[in-house]
């Protein structure tokens, strides 16, 4: 569906893009995850055809975004980080017009945009002026936008932006219902979102591609950590005692009371070492029960600072 | 380009900007009605038209200065680009925007014309030949600030470029003799909107003073497209 390859944008001398490529099929929600000024905006826009890239193509259904852009565009629908809205206008004299430019058919048209208002949740706003609206409803308003013509391909550029809780999550329910059988791409900073809504998770870090794969792979891509925190119940001389004698030697911090006896550790070992099992059975040894265990799962932050950690390294040892 | 088109009739009439460019220019052609005709007792309409070329000069800038920066400003323009519409479609479609809102405010003329024509006897073609010689100046005009509009996104820079193209066309006929330069002095004279449109308030119909609207016309609507096109790849 989505075929991006090679990807580069200078801005002058600044390089925003460089030699980006991925692609995206069917019935899968993409995200594209990075800090602010990673380079997710100038792909998005590079993709939807709104700027063109220095280098590189873009393929969508198989259409040449350059080459193609009629058809390429006609089933893209789009939604910046600003919602493209125009504050004089109604909300439906606003879907309307967007129907005409993506050429939905007359007879359709109401149907059309009933059914999109419903899906976003602006039915109750639709003869309302757009610059009346809060933001929540504005950025609705431009997703609806976005879903004119249902188009199979949506590019939508951290679309819950502005949104209260319970809208959050509606227009994420939205993104996966739609992911099922279109493509999406959706950039966020936000990484529980990403993990949430993606099935393939793409980190732009400075314009660099720093990883690619699932949410489940990219935790994999990082090698277990040998950091546990663990809340034991005893005294914690007598864990001191159990942690040294572990075959491995270990550093061990108490980071304070959690419950009547009950002390929660901070346990590293050295690298590249699994110490969980072993902690386990020494700490079992000793009577000590565990009441609880952390490590080896990683966060979705910690995966991300430690892609850009490694690829400062490459970057440095280069 | 008609989706574009009809939004932006409408967007004129949305806001203030569609009602007081109409109004003004109403106001004005009634003014000098009253001034030439009536109170000069006069049927030949020539004042009238004359003097609305230095109106039309100050009025179209404020008329094309929101079309291409207002989208520019307010991020719509990623809308319109990544909607399957080509620039040309989009620039075409507010050009002919600003000239249906031109036509309509220069059409106070055909009123006047047709008070005229019961007073007294009109000669019609003379009239149409004003009022074509005003269609051409005006969408050539029209034209050129929409060029200008496409590289700002602030509606103000846009107008005040707009003044001083309008300021540059207006002054074109007395820069041209004090230029000792023969080429250069004769490309300005050749330049000169007011001596081309003299000939039509003249009742002169020439068929290179036509050409030479349109291709001006033709030239800065390609120049737009370029603008656009332009942004896309810096």
């Amino acid at each position: 569906m989505i075929d991006v390859k090679n990807l580069t944008k200078h801005y002058g001398s600044k390089i925003a893009l460089d030699n980006v490529s991925f692609s995206a099929k069917e019935g899968q929600v993409l995200g594209l995850l990075g800090l602010n000024g990673a380079g997710k905006t100038t792909t998005m826009n590079i993709i939807t055809g709104y700027i063109g890239a220095t280098e590189g193509t873009v393929l969508i259904n198989g259409f040449d975004m350059i080459s193609e852009p009629a058809k390429a565009k006609a089933s893209v629908g789009y939604l910046p980080e600003q919602p493209p809205l125009y504050p004089d206008m109604k909300v439906k004299d606003y879907l309307d017009f967007a129907c005409k430019l993506k050429k939905v058919k007359e007879g359709d048209r109401e149907r059309h945009i009933n059914r999109i208002c419903e899906q976003t949740g602006i039915l109750n706003v639709c003869g309302r002026v757009i610059k009346n609206l809060s933001k929540g409803y504005r950025q609705r308003v431009g997703l609806a936008q976005a879903l004119i013509g249902d188009p199979k391909v949506l590019v939508l550029d951290e679309p819950t932006v502005g949104l209260d809780p319970s809208q959050i999550i509606e227009v994420r329910t939205l993104i996966r219902e739609l992911g099922k059988t279109g493509t999406i791409i959706v950039s966020s900073h936000i990484l529980s979102e990403i993990k949430e809504i993606c099935d393939r998770v793409v980190v732009l870090h400075q314009g660099r591609m720093i990883a690619d794969g699932t949410p489940g792979n990219l935790s994999g891509m990082i090698h277990a950590p040998n950091k546990v925190v663990t809340w034991v119940e005893g005294d914690p001389d007598l864990v001191n005692m159990a942690v040294s004698s572990l075959p491995m030697t270990c550093t061990i911090r108490e980071t304070g009371q959690k419950e009547k006896g009950i002390y929660e550790y901070e346990i590293k070992g050295p690298e590249n070492t699994d110490i969980r099992a072993a902690l386990f059975r020494a700490f079992a040894k000793a009577d000590l029960p565990m009441i609880a265990i952390k490590g080896g799962d990683i966060s979705m932050e910690d995966i991300f600072l430690r892609l850009i950690e490694d690829s400062n390294k490459e970057e440095e040892a280069k | 380009m008609t989706a574009i088109l009809d939004r932006e009739i409408r967007a004129y009439f949305q806001s203030p900007l569609g009602y007081i460019f109409v109004g003004v220019m109403f106001l004005f052609t009634g003014y000098f009605f009253f001034a030439y005709n009536l109170y000069g007792n006069t049927t030949d309409m020539r004042g009238i038209f004359s003097t609305l070329f230095a109106v039309v000069l100050f009025l179209i800038p404020i008329l094309t200065m929101r079309l291409l920066s207002e989208d520019r400003k307010l991020k719509t323009d990623q809308l319109l680009l990544t909607a399957p519409v080509s620039r040309t479609a989009i620039v075409l479609g507010k050009y002919f925007a600003a000239v249906c809102v031109f036509l309509l405010s220069i059409m106070s003329t055909m009123a006047v014309a047709v008070v005229i024509s019961h007073l007294s006897k009109t000669e019609w073609p003379v009239v149409f030949g004003h009022f074509i010689g005003l269609i051409l100046f005006g969408n050539t005009l029209i034209a050129i600030c929409l060029f200008l509009s496409s590289f700002t996104e602030s509606q103000v820079i846009a107008a005040i470029a707009g003044f001083a193209v309008s300021f540059f066309l207006m002054l074109i006929d007395t820069l041209a003799p004090v230029i000792n330069i023969k080429i250069i002095s004769r490309g300005l004279e050749g330049l000169s909107f007011q001596n081309r449109y003299t000939s039509f308030t003249l009742g002169i119909l020439n068929g290179a003073d036509i050409v030479f609207f349109l291709s001006i016309t033709v030239m800065f609507l390609c120049f737009t497209v370029a603008s656009m096109e332009k942004r896309r790849w810096s």
